[in-house]
Parts: structure tokens; C-alpha cells; sequence
């Protein structure tokens, strides 16, 4: 078929009367619209690529009949799933405006946790024809009644920034929902759009149904080349790049002049307290008062919503943003975007870097300001990944049983299921495609029962086979409670911060403004009276009233509380990889700023550089105690589950450790004994010190009693709905109505140490928190290539780590005694018996 | 001798046990109470079945939590080995707790009460002390100075020992950590919750208020095997 004939008159003449021509990647998308095959659109930004996604519906809604009265009413003809309302919400602006133009009669609604009850009613009685909407909505959606009819003529499911949805717990919950919707609509098909990924077969496999036990099938490719290269470069600048830290205040005078120098300029950084730091710095600096907002997933809607459309309106010079703003939201017309700190990965810096010049023949401008020596050797590797297009996202992982336990409960609010076909149904999804029919009982056991050895609760089941083989909900009110609870993203409970005071001796009274929302172990480790950075401001926190964190505002310069890190990214294996290559290669030192080649050259004279496929490890006294200091790159999660065991180990020999700091290239640990003279004696040896065996019962002691399971143990328990996080009855705070998960984990683990939620929970730490097949990556990499310098004194590699070491985060257990021991009266505790 | 020291001597006996209104007690890491010249163990808030208790309303939490509960115990009472053991009150979690035992757990625990004198002192989740188990019942019980009932009475109450509250304390800043506790001023003591899954409700908070001399209030806070006592001056809100 020839273009002409894949684009009809209307459509063909709505381009023309732009001066635009379809671009072949949006020919491809309709031809395979038309087909009816599913597709996986990779494209970098800017390529026209949430138009290409829905013409074929347009295209294919533009040439059905209108609805007749009389006739039955239509349900969702396209259903885009975003993971951003505001996405959603940005979707249905740039889609109006075309079918507008176009005269098209196509209704388009969005549905997300901010559209009214009242609407969702309508929209349930009144299907539009394209629905835009969240994975959350989605879940809804398909456990409301009425699904059937809802969805029966459901032709296209659009998944726009897939790549982001995928790699979590949220991606499965989405997978098995697409998988329910090819249920109730077995003609659908699935477009998915993309940034460039490492493994884009991943992605098709996981846009159409699978067949167990067969080889994977895939949705068709269509890809487009990347638009004009990048120009990105490091900051240079005359100022001394500090040894540690990540402020990167030695750059705030430089980032002002190139904003001065930008029309709009987006500031990207890692955490939130940078984001606050950095906001507040420019500002002391800011003589010429040039706009420039902060913009962070805690601050208020309404405060967001307000910087967004200044942006939009070109109000703005500048914003400092954290991820938030990492997805395809399109504002305004960005020309510079500034990246402070490590990008931590490839795929992550191109993807914010894309974000300037959102034209596709255009070169996007981005400055990176590495905030410490390290920081530019990962900087300088990122770049040169960047310019070789290499990409570094996560593959897909196989489906969590936590999230299938939950959509199991959805499943059964939708209506009554068969075993059989539910598991069919089940392992479609891509990423439960390899799921056992045991696993799969003992989830729906878990559902059911709670699926203990123990049969407390057969009389309370939630979900009961019954006589026609069929399971069916038991009671009304867990399809409610499951509603209160569906979702993935549980696992930091927020709290509101508002404004407002403290009345003597009535505690904290609120009342004021709104001003956000933070994490609510942020608050746990606060006492009133602290003060900490919020919204470019300093706040004190006067206490905790129900669900909301109350807080005034501080005279005080600086926060008592400073760490304020949400969302922090390790280093992937990627840059890792790149920044060791980069660093044995002494020809590239060349690319590198003066002060940090120099720091390196130092480095290769007072102790080693490592090679690539080698560990560096190095010992030296400083300040009193003896220092291990390893150079794996391997980012902070494997390090510090490194830095766990090693202590360990240490501990054994008698070397005595005391500390240790992880950070994303190097592990340092501080010893009361002479660590490096034991090492030199062979007792104990490196070789045995490193040997890959750490990761069996080594990890399995210190995990028993470490928080780590606990934390993931709570995720998994709320997100499959064995505690929950909402309740039906009227609650004064969370903490009377249910039982603490960390009690619940230490009851079970004594008493049922293989029920599936603590292998869930251990699957989860696994992958997430420890990082361990890096960890044992790395184990088995580096056997027979450790390099052992024994030094005199602390090396210019090391430095940094050793100064940090002053704010290190000491191992959570042993941190907790600290507390404790510092507060306790000691005569007491040395006399009582 | 230091002003500490000294101070020391006060909340401490010559021997190191705790001066309770004159007599020597042990606050036990375990969170039982421990009077060793009376033989005498106190255990406050079992909450037996307290798990099985959401079960009901469809939230399944691990049914373990009895059988956890009586494992620590009879591992307090294996080591302390006292002739009289009081249980203070809101022993079962609700009014229907004891029809929910396990045959085995109601077992263990007929064996712990018929091997000393039990004595369940009424709380307010078990008002009707349960049947079946063994072991006596009192509203409230005297022994020497010290008056063992379930809820603190308001204002000063010289050698009081209750439950109810489930004190827990909290210590630090930037970085704080939260405990079951013994909370007393040496006149008087709440014990902790020594049930599996029993919270604990901050001593800062105004249930509390006027129990305590505020100036001699010691958190004794209870720790992975150890006892820490802090002063109340160290103590945090939530």
C-alpha cells in the first residue's frame, strides 16, 4: 500500500495545510494499525511519536459510522495509559488540538485519581472514545462492574514512556491488566511507545500475549533514528572541583551565567535535597532576579501545576527539577538543560538531556556539572557513552507474586474466575510468562487464606471456591477495601505538610496552608523542634497530627536535619564498566579537566591505577585507625551489601572494623586493628577475604537480622493486601488499627520461614536493595586480579571516601544501638544487674 | 562519690536491682517484671489471639503471634523461675480470644499457669477473666508495697505497678529510635506490652500526663536482649 493510500483525504490535507509531511515511522505505525498487528515504536524525543501512536485510532475512529440514538452505546474505542497524570492530562491538550483541526467526531476524557466521582460515573455510562488514563485507573477499571460491556469494543491499548513502566512493580500490575483486557477484547492490539532501550525485545514480548512454554512472541519494530547528536558538554570552570561531596555549590556562579545566557534553562538534579540546595544557592546569588522556580515530586499540586504553566508560557528562565520531570512532559521551550551531579546512567542522561530543543533536527544543548572528582570521571563516561548511542535501561524481571496476589483479588472483584483459566490468563503476561502452577496456587492461597501451614482462617476466607469450581468473593466489603488499596506505589507512605503552630502544651495545631507532601520516615526520624529544607525554605517541625506533618516557618539560616534524599539512583553496569575503562586508560586522561588529571597522575605515583578487569584495594593508617579502602565501581547498593559482609569477615579475623562508607565507586572500612599488616601476612588473604562463597551464609546471618528484609517485607505485605495501607473504618492514625509489619515479619520468619511473602520479600531485597548479582558479578570477576597496595598514608584515590567518612551512614542495627547508648544514662546501666 | 553516682544509689538498690517503692525489682530485657526476694514475675498486655483478631475482618496476619507470645514466655519464666506469676490484664485480645487458640497453644499455656500460682488480674479487653485455663482471678492484687492492677490510676500512685499504656520511648535526633519501655519514677511503673504484636503509645504523650515525677522519670527502654535506661529529659515526641 502506498502512503497516499494509508493516509486518508482528511488527513492527507490536515498535514499538507502544515507544511508537514507524515513522517515514515507514522506510516509504519498505521499501516500495522490497519492490520490490526501490535507494534513497539522506539524513538527519541521529539519525534512526533504520541501522534504516530494514535493515528492509526484516529484513523480508524474517523471512518466509523456515527452512533445512531436507539443503537447500543459504544464503549472505549483507544485506551492510553500513561505513567504520569500529568502526562495524561498534557496528552489530551496536544490531541484536541488536531482532532479539533481535523473536524474529527471523536470524544477524548481523562481519567486519573483527580477526575470526580461524578465523572468517572459518566464516563462509565458514557464511554469516550479514547480514554487516557493512569495503571492505577486501570486496575479500577477492570474490577469495576461493567468491565464487560466497558471494554467489549476496546481496539488499541497505547502505553506511552513504556520503558519507564516496565522495569517495576507497577509495570507488572499493568501487564496483568493488559492481559485482562485481552480477555474481555481478544482482538485488541497494543501500541507502545519508547525511548531507545538496551533490550527492545523485552518490550515486544511484553505488548502481546504469550504462550507458555513456547519461544516468546513479539509485537512488530519500528524505530527511528536518533535526531541530530547531542551537544553536551562538561562544565569548565576555574574553580577547585572539590574531593567529596555533592552540593556542587563551586559551580552555582557558572550554572547563573549560563542561564543568563539561555532563554530557558532546565536544571536537573538526583535528589530532592539537592534540588533545594541548589534552588536556594542560585538564588543568593541571583542579583538580576532572574525567574527561576524549583520544581519536585513533594511539593504541592497546585505549587507544581503554577511552575509548569509559567514554563509553559515562557515565564520562566530557569527551574530545578528532580525526576519529576524526567518523562515526555513537553512545556516549554527549553534550549539548555544543566545536569548537576552524575547522571548515573546512560539511558537516564539522554533521556533528560532530550528534554532541550524537543525538535528532532535539532541539536539538544546540555551542560553536566559533575559536583566531585569521581563525579567527573562518570560524567566523562556517560558523555562518551551518549555520543556512542549505548544504552544501559534494566531488563524486564520476572512478574513479583506480591503485585499478582493483589491483581488476583481484583480479578475475583471483577467477578468469579476458574483456576484454570485465570492461570492461562495470567501467564500471557509477559513477564509471568515462565510463572509455575504452584507459585500460582499458593499466590491464590495467599489471597484466599493468608496461605499459612497453619489454617487459622478458613472461615474468614476472602475468596472461596465454590460448587460450580469457580472461586468467588466472599463479602462485599474486600471488593472496597481493594479499592482503597490497589496500586503498586505504596511503598513510601507520605505525609502532608502543612502550615501551621504549636499552642503550649496542646501540641502542634494545624490550619495552615498546604505545602506538600514528604516521606513519612522522614518524619519518624525528626523531633519537634528540627528544622529542615522544604520548597527553597527552612521549616520547623512542630509535630505530627494525624496524616499531616505541621510545620512553621524557621528564622534559621540552615536546617538541622540536611539529609532529605528521595530517589537516589546507583550507578548502572554500564557507566560502571565505562568509568573503568576510562580509567585505565591513560590516553583519555586527556579529555579530562586539569585538576582531576592531575589527581589521577598523582594517584598512578603514589599507589596504582587499576586495569580494567582489576581490583584495586588499598590499606593505610589515617587519624588513628586503619584503612581497607576496595575500588570496585560497582555502585552504593553493592558496596554497601559488600561493606555488610566484609565487616563480617573482618570481625572474624580480628582486624576489627568499625565503619564503613559506600559510595558509588568505592567502599571504605575503618579498623581499630592494623588491617593492612594482616592482609600483607596473608591473614587473613584477600583471596579468601573476596571469595564469592560471602554471598551464602554470610549474607543469610546478617540479613536475618538486618532491616533490610523488614523494609521489603512491608512493601510486599501491603501491596498484597495482607495488611493495608487504607482502611473502610474511620482511623485516627495508622499506627493503632494495624499491627506493625515489623512485628508481623519477625513472628513469621521464627515460625513459617518459607511462606511466600518472606521469598517475595527476599526476591524484592535481592533485586532492589542489595544488588547481589552485581554483587557476585563483581566476586567472580575480580578472582586472581586483586591488586594489594599497602601505603604509608592515605592515597589521592582515596581521599574522598576517607573525607566523607564523617558523615558516613553507619549499618542501620548497630546504628540503632548508637542511639540508644548515647542517650543512656551509663552509671545506671553499669550498676544495675 | 559523683552527684551521679549518688543519684544512682537512689534508682538503684545497694545490689543493683531497681528501687521500686522501697522493694528491689528487675525490669527484664524480656519486659517482664521480676521481684526476686518474692518470687514474684509480672507480665503485662499479652494480647493472646491478637492476630487471629484481623483474621476476622479478612486481614491475614501471620497466626503466630500466641505461640510467639508463650514462647518468650515460658523462656522468661525458665529463666527467672519465680513461684507466682500475675498477669496484668488484657492477657486475651478480645472477648472471643480464648475460642480461637490453637488446642496446642491453649496447652502450652495451661502448663505455664498449673506449674506456679497465676494469678489474672481483670483488664479492660478481658473484663470476664477466661475460663479454662486455670489460675486465679483478682481485680487488683497487693503485695508488701507494691499494688499490681491493669490500668494507672490518675494522679500520684506510691507503689504502683499497671499496663494498659504499652509505653514505648523514643531517643534521638536526626536519627531516632523507638522502643517498648518500662516507664517509672521509682514510686511507680508501667509495664510494656509483651504481647507479639503489640505497639507501643509514646510515655510524651498525654495519656501520661501527672502519673509521673517528671524529673525522676527514667524510660527504661528495652532493646535486641538489653535494657537501656534514658532519662526522661532524652526522650522525643513522635
Amino acid at each position: 500500500m502506498t502512503d497516499a493510500e494509508l493516509l486518508p483525504p482528511r488527513f492527507a490535507r490536515w498535514f499538507a495545510a502544515r507544511a508537514w509531511r507524515p513522517r515514515p515511522h507514522q506510516l509504519a505505525l498505521i499501516d500495522h494499525g490497519r492490520a490490526g498487528r501490535s507494534a513497539l515504536l522506539i524513538a527519541p524525543t521529539g519525534a512526533g511519536k504520541t501522534l504516530a501512536g494514535f493515528l492509526p485510532s484516529l484513523i480508524s475512529l474517523a471512518a466509523r459510522p456515527p452512533w445512531r440514538p436507539g443503537t447500543r452505546r459504544r464503549g472505549v474505542h483507544t485506551l492510553y495509559i500513561s505513567p504520569l497524570k500529568a502526562l495524561a492530562v498534557d496528552i489530551e491538550r496536544n490531541l484536541e488540538k488536531p482532532v479539533a483541526e481535523m473536524g474529527l467526531d471523536v470524544s477524548i476524557e481523562t481519567r486519573t485519581g483527580d477526575t470526580s466521582a461524578s465523572r468517572r460515573q459518566r464516563q462509565r455510562l458514557l464511554p469516550p472514545d479514547i480514554l487516557l488514563t493512569t495503571p492505577e485507573q486501570l486496575a479500577l477499571l477492570i474490577a469495576a462492574p461493567g468491565a464487560e460491556t466497558f471494554f467489549e469494543d476496546l481496539d488499541t491499548v497505547v502505553f506511552d514512556e513504556l520503558h519507564a513502566l516496565v522495569t517495576s512493580k507497577r509495570g507488572d500490575l499493568l501487564a496483568l491488566g493488559l492481559a485482562r483486557l485481552r480477555a474481555l477484547a481478544p482482538n485488541l492490539r497494543t501500541v507502545g511507545l519508547s525511548a531507545t532501550v538496551a533490550d527492545p525485545d523485552g518490550l515486544r514480548g511484553w505488548l502481546v500475549a504469550q504462550a507458555r512454554g513456547e519461544a516468546p512472541r513479539r509485537a512488530e519494530l519500528v524505530e527511528v533514528a536518533g535526531g541530530a547528536r547531542p551537544d553536551i558538554s562538561i562544565l569548565a570552570t576555574d574553580e577547585r572541583i572539590p574531593w567529596a561531596g555533592h552540593a556542587a555549590r563551586y559551580a552555582f556562579a557558572d550554572i547563573l551565567a549560563a542561564i543568563g545566557r539561555h532563554k530557558l534553562t532546565l536544571i536537573f538534579v538526583n535528589t530532592r535535597s539537592q534540588a533545594e540546595l541548589i534552588f536556594s544557592g542560585l538564588w543568593q546569588l541571583n542579583d538580576d532576579n532572574l525567574p527561576i522556580a524549583l520544581h519536585h515530586g513533594s511539593l504541592d499540586v497546585g505549587q507544581r501545576r503554577k511552575v509548569e504553566t509559567a514554563m509553559a508560557e515562557g515565564r520562566l528562565r530557569a527551574v530545578v527539577a528532580t525526576s519529576t520531570l524526567d518523562l515526555g512532559i513537553d512545556w516549554g521551550d527549553v534550549d539548555l538543560v544543566v545536569h548537576v551531579g552524575a547522571p548515573k546512567g546512560a539511558s537516564r542522561l539522554a533521556q533528560r538531556v532530550g528534554r532541550a530543543n524537543h525538535r528532532l533536527d535539532e541539536p539538544s544543548r546540555a551542560l553536566l556539572v559533575p559536583a566531585n572528582r569521581f563525579e567527573v570521571l562518570e560524567c566523562q563516561a556517560a558523555l562518551d557513552a551518549n555520543y556512542v548511542g549505548a544504552q544501559d535501561s534494566p531488563p524486564i524481571a520476572a512478574g513479583r507474586l506480591d503485585v499478582l496476589a493483589q491483581h488476583v483479588l481484583g480479578r475475583a472483584v471483577a467477578g468469579p474466575f476458574r483456576a484454570d483459566d485465570f492461570y492461562a490468563e495470567v501467564t500471557s503476561a509477559y513477564p509471568y510468562r515462565a510463572l509455575a502452577r504452584p507459585t500460582f496456587d499458593r499466590v491464590v492461597d495467599l489471597v484466599a487464606t493468608g496461605g499459612y501451614a497453619l489454617r487459622a482462617y478458613e472461615r474468614y476466607a476472602k475468596i472461596r471456591l465454590t460448587a460450580d469450581g469457580s472461586y468467588r468473593l466472599s463479602h462485599p466489603r474486600f471488593a472496597q477495601s481493594y479499592r482503597l488499596n490497589v496500586g503498586t506505589i505504596l511503598d513510601t507512605p507520605m505525609l502532608k505538610v502543612r502550615l501551621g503552630g504549636k499552642v503550649r502544651g496542646s501540641g502542634p495545631v494545624m490550619g495552615g496552608r498546604l505545602l506538600g507532601e514528604i516521606e513519612e520516615y522522614f518524619c519518624e526520624q525528626m523531633a519537634p523542634g528540627d528544622t529542615f529544607q522544604f520548597g527553597g525554605e527552612i521549616l520547623r517541625f512542630e509535630g505530627l497530627r494525624e496524616l499531616e506533618a505541621i510545620v512553621s516557618r524557621s528564622a534559621d539560616r540552615d536546617a538541622r536535619v540536611p539529609v532529605y534524599s528521595g530517589g537516589r539512583f546507583p550507578l548502572s553496569t554500564f557507566l560502571a564498566a565505562s568509568v573503568r575503562r576510562l580509567l585505565s586508560q591513560r590516553a583519555d586522561w586527556a579529555r579530562l579537566p586539569a585538576p582531576v588529571r592531575a589527581w589521577l597522575e598523582l594517584q598512578a605515583d603514589l599507589s596504582a591505577i587499576p586495569a580494567a578487569d582489576q581490583l584495586l584495594v588499598e590499606t593505610f593508617p589515617h587519624e588513628g585507625s586503619f584503612h581497607l579502602v576496595l575500588y570496585p565501581f560497582e555502585g552504593r547498593l553493592a558496596h554497601q551489601t559488600l561493606g555488610m559482609l566484609l565487616t563480617r569477615r573482618l570481625e572474624r579475623a580480628g582486624c576489627r572494623p568499625f565503619g564503613f562508607l559506600a559510595s558509588d565507586y568505592a567502599l571504605g572500612i575503618r579498623c581499630a586493628a592494623d588491617v593492612g599488616a594482616a592482609i600483607g601476612r596473608g591473614a587473613p588473604s584477600l583471596a579468601t577475604l573476596l571469595e564469592p562463597d560471602m554471598l551464602g551464609d554470610d549474607l543469610e546471618a546478617w540479613l536475618a537480622e538486618s532491616y533490610i528484609l523488614k523494609r521489603s517485607f512491608k512493601a510486599c505485605a501491603q501491596i498484597s493486601g495482607l495488611v493495608e495501607k487504607n482502611h473502610i473504618e474511620a482511623q485516627k492514625s495508622g499506627r493503632q488499627v494495624t499491627v506493625s509489619t515489623d512485628l508481623i515479619y519477625d513472628v513469621l520468619r521464627q515460625h513459617e520461614p518459607d511462606h511466600i511473602l518472606l521469598e517475595a520479600a527476599w526476591a524484592d531485597a535481592a533485586e532492589t536493595l542489595l544488588d547481589l548479582k552485581r554483587l557476585s558479578d563483581m566476586l567472580s570477576r575480580i578472582g586472581g586480579h586483586i591488586v594489594h597496595k599497602r601505603l604509608e598514608r592515605v592515597s589521592p584515590l582515596a581521599v574522598p571516601i576517607v573525607l566523607e567518612a564523617i558523615g558516613s551512614v553507619p549499618i542501620a542495627g548497630e546504628a540503632d544501638e548508637d542511639v540508644l547508648r548515647a542517650a543512656t544514662d551509663d552509671v545506671l546501666r553499669a550498676a544495675m544487674r | 562519690m559523683t552527684a551521679m553516682a549518688r543519684e544512682g544509689e537512689r534508682v538503684l538498690t545497694r545490689d543493683g536491682l531497681i528501687n521500686l517503692a522501697g522493694v528491689g525489682v528487675r525490669f527484664d530485657a524480656s519486659g517482664v517484671l521480676h521481684w526476686p526476694d518474692e518470687g514474684l514475675m509480672v507480665v503485662s498486655d499479652l494480647h493472646f489471639e491478637k492476630g487471629s483478631s484481623f483474621g476476622v475482618r479478612g486481614r491475614f496476619v501471620p497466626p503466630y503471634d500466641t505461640r510467639a507470645t508463650l514462647a518468650a514466655l515460658g523462656e522468661a519464666m525458665a529463666r527467672l523461675q519465680p513461684a507466682r506469676v500475675v498477669a496484668l490484664g488484657d492477657s486475651f485480645h478480645d472477648k472471643t480470644a480464648e475460642a480461637r487458640l490453637t488446642p496446642a497453644d491453649l496447652a502450652t499455656l495451661a502448663g505455664l499457669v498449673a506449674s506456679v500460682d497465676w494469678i489474672w488480674v481483670a483488664g479492660n479487653h478481658d473484663p470476664v477473666p477466661p475460663a479454662g485455663v486455670g489460675g486465679r482471678q483478682l481485680e487488683e492484687l497487693a503485695v508488701g508495697p507494691l499494688l499490681l492492677r491493669h490500668e494507672p490510676r490518675r494522679g500520684r500512685a506510691v507503689g504502683e505497678v499497671a499496663g494498659h499504656l504499652h509505653p514505648a520511648a523514643k531517643v534521638g535526633r536526626g536519627r531516632a529510635v523507638r522502643r517498648r519501655a518500662f516507664i517509672s519514677d521509682g514510686t511507680r511503673v508501667i509495664l510494656p506490652a509483651f504481647g507479639a504484636y503489640t505497639g507501643g503509645l509514646n510515655v510524651l504523650d498525654a495519656a501520661y500526663a501527672g502519673l509521673f515525677e517528671k524529673s525522676r522519670l527514667i524510660a527504661w527502654m528495652l532493646s535486641d536482649g538489653r535494657v537501656y535506661p534514658v532519662r526522661g529529659a532524652e526522650l522525643v515526641r513522635d
